[in-house]
C-alpha cells in the first residue's frame, strides 16, 4: 500500500514537470509530436530507474561509509553521464533497431535535470532501495504522462490562430500553465 | 574594450538565456516565488557560469576534444559543490529554500552550452565576459520573474509589505501554474522587444 501511494504521488500529485518544474528543456523541446513523446517518456523512465539503483548503491556503500557525502553531486553527475554513454554504446551494438528509434533521446538525457534529480531526491528523503525504484518508475511515468498530454495539446494548437509574439514557446508555456492548473486538482489527494 | 562590451551585453536581452534561448528554465519557474530566493539563485548561477567559462577557456588547449564534455561536467560540478558548501555554511536558510535546485545547477543547459559554444574557442578574458554577461542576463530574468510573482502574488517585496493591507493577493501567481503562464507572457514580451531592437538596427 505504501508503495502504491508513493507511486501515485510521484505520477500525478508531485508530477515532475508540472509541480516540480524539472526536465522543462526536454518537455518543451520534444512535446511537438506524440510519437516522439512516448519514446522519450519510455527512455527517461528506463534511464531514471537504472541510474537510481546505481546511485543508491554508490551512495549507501561508498559515499556514506567513507564520509564523502559532500561529493554527492559530482559523483552522481559523472555516474549518470557515463552510464548513459555506456548504455548508448551497448544498444547501438546489440539492438540497432532500438537505437534507431530511441538513440537520439539517450543523448539528450545524458545530462539532464530530470534524471539527476530522482537519485538526489531519493537520497534526500532517505528512501530504501525498493522505495527508490518505485519512486523512479513513478516519476518517469509522470514525466511521460505530462509529455504525451502536452504533445497532444500542441498538435491541436497547430491549427489555432495564435497572436504573433506568443507563437511557439510563449503559447506552449501558457498551455503548460493550464495543464499545471488542472493537475493542481490532485494536490492534497495524497499526503506523504 | 568595445568588443568586450558587445560580448557582455548580448546576454542581457538579445540572447537572454531564459527569455530568448529558453535554456535553464527549471530554476526560472521553481525558485522564483520570492525575490530573495531568485536573487540567490541568480548570483549562484552567475558565479558558476563565469568561473566555469574561465576554467574551460584556460584548459581548452590541453583537453582532447573527444573527452571535452566529461571535463566540462567535472569542472561545473566542482564549482557548484563549492557554491553549495559556501551557501550551506553562511546562508543556511536560503540553502534550504533552494533545496534540490541548487545541486541541479550542474546540469543547466546554459552553462554547458556556453562552455561548448564560446569558452572552448575563445581566450580567457573574452570567455570571462561572456560568462558574466550570460550570468547577468539570467540574474535579471530571475529578478523580473521573482519581483512580479512576489509583488502581485503575495503583496510584498523582499519581505516588506508594498501593497495596501486590504490587497487580496491572487494565490495563482505563487502556484506553479501561475509561473508557467507568467513566463509565457514574458517570453512573448521579450520576443517583441528583440524584434523591435533588430528592426531599429536595420
Amino acid at each position: 500500500m505504501e508503495y502504491l501511494t508513493l507511486f501515485i504521488s510521484a505520477v500525478i500529485v508531485n508530477n515532475f514537470v508540472l509541480t516540480r518544474f524539472l526536465g522543462l528543456c526536454i518537455f518543451f523541446g520534444v512535446s511537438k509530436n506524440v510519437n516522439a513523446s512516448v519514446g522519450m517518456g519510455m527512455a527517461v523512465t528506463a534511464v531514471m530507474t537504472l541510474s537510481s539503483i546505481m546511485a543508491w548503491l554508490v551512495y549507501t556503500y561508498v559515499l556514506v561509509p567513507f564520509k564523502l557525502t559532500f561529493l554527492t553531486t559530482v559523483v552522481f553527475v559523472l555516474l549518470i553521464a557515463s552510464f548513459v554513454q555506456l548504455l548508448e554504446m551497448i544498444i547501438k551494438k546489440h539492438a540497432p533497431a532500438l537505437y534507431n528509434m530511441w538513440g537520439v533521446y539517450l543523448l539528450l538525457i545524458a545530462t539532464n535535470c530530470v534524471v539527476l534529480s530522482v537519485p538526489l531526491l531519493n537520497v534526500e528523503s532517505s528512501f530504501s532501495l525498493a522505495k527508490s525504484i518505485v519512486h523512479a518508475i513513478g516519476s518517469g511515468a509522470g514525466f511521460g504522462v505530462a509529455l504525451v498530454l502536452m504533445a497532444s495539446l500542441r498538435e491541436k494548437l497547430r491549427l489555432a490562430d495564435v497572436p504573433k509574439p506568443l507563437e511557439g514557446l510563449g503559447v506552449a508555456f501558457i498551455l503548460a500553465g493550464m495543464l499545471a492548473l488542472s493537475f493542481l486538482g490532485f494536490s492534497g489527494m495524497i499526503s506523504l | 574594450m568595445k568588443e568586450l562590451w558587445s560580448i557582455f551585453n548580448k546576454g542581457l536581452i538579445l540572447e537572454n538565456p531564459i527569455f530568448v534561448l529558453a535554456l535553464s528554465l527549471c530554476p526560472a519557474l521553481a525558485v522564483t516565488s520570492s525575490v530573495i530566493v531568485s536573487l540567490t539563485m541568480g548570483l549562484t548561477v552567475m558565479f558558476v557560469i563565469t568561473a566555469n567559462n574561465t576554467v574551460v577557456s584556460i584548459v581548452r588547449n590541453l583537453v582532447n576534444p573527444k573527452v571535452r564534455v566529461p571535463v566540462y561536467i567535472v569542472s561545473i560540478a566542482t564549482i557548484v559543490t563549492v557554491a553549495q558548501l559556501v551557501l550551506q555554511a553562511y546562508l543556511p536558510d536560503l540553502y534550504k529554500a533552494l533545496g534540490i535546485y541548487l545541486a541541479l545547477v550542474v546540469v543547466f543547459a546554459i552553462i554547458l552550452a556556453r562552455a561548448e559554444v564560446f569558452a572552448s574557442k575563445n581566450g580567457v578574458i573574452r570567455s570571462f565576459f561572456d560568462g558574466l554577461g550570460m550570468g547577468t542576463g539570467f540574474l535579471i530574468a530571475m529578478l523580473i520573474i521573482g519581483a512580479i510573482r512576489e509583488i502581485i502574488g503575495s503583496g510584498t517585496f523582499l519581505g516588506i509589505q508594498v501593497m495596501p493591507a486590504s490587497y487580496n493577493a491572487p494565490l495563482m501567481l505563487v502556484l506553479p501554474a501561475g509561473a508557467f503562464i507568467l513566463i509565457g507572457y514574458l517570453v512573448a514580451g521579450c520576443k517583441m522587444l528583440v524584434q523591435h531592437i533588430e528592426k531599429s538596427k536595420a
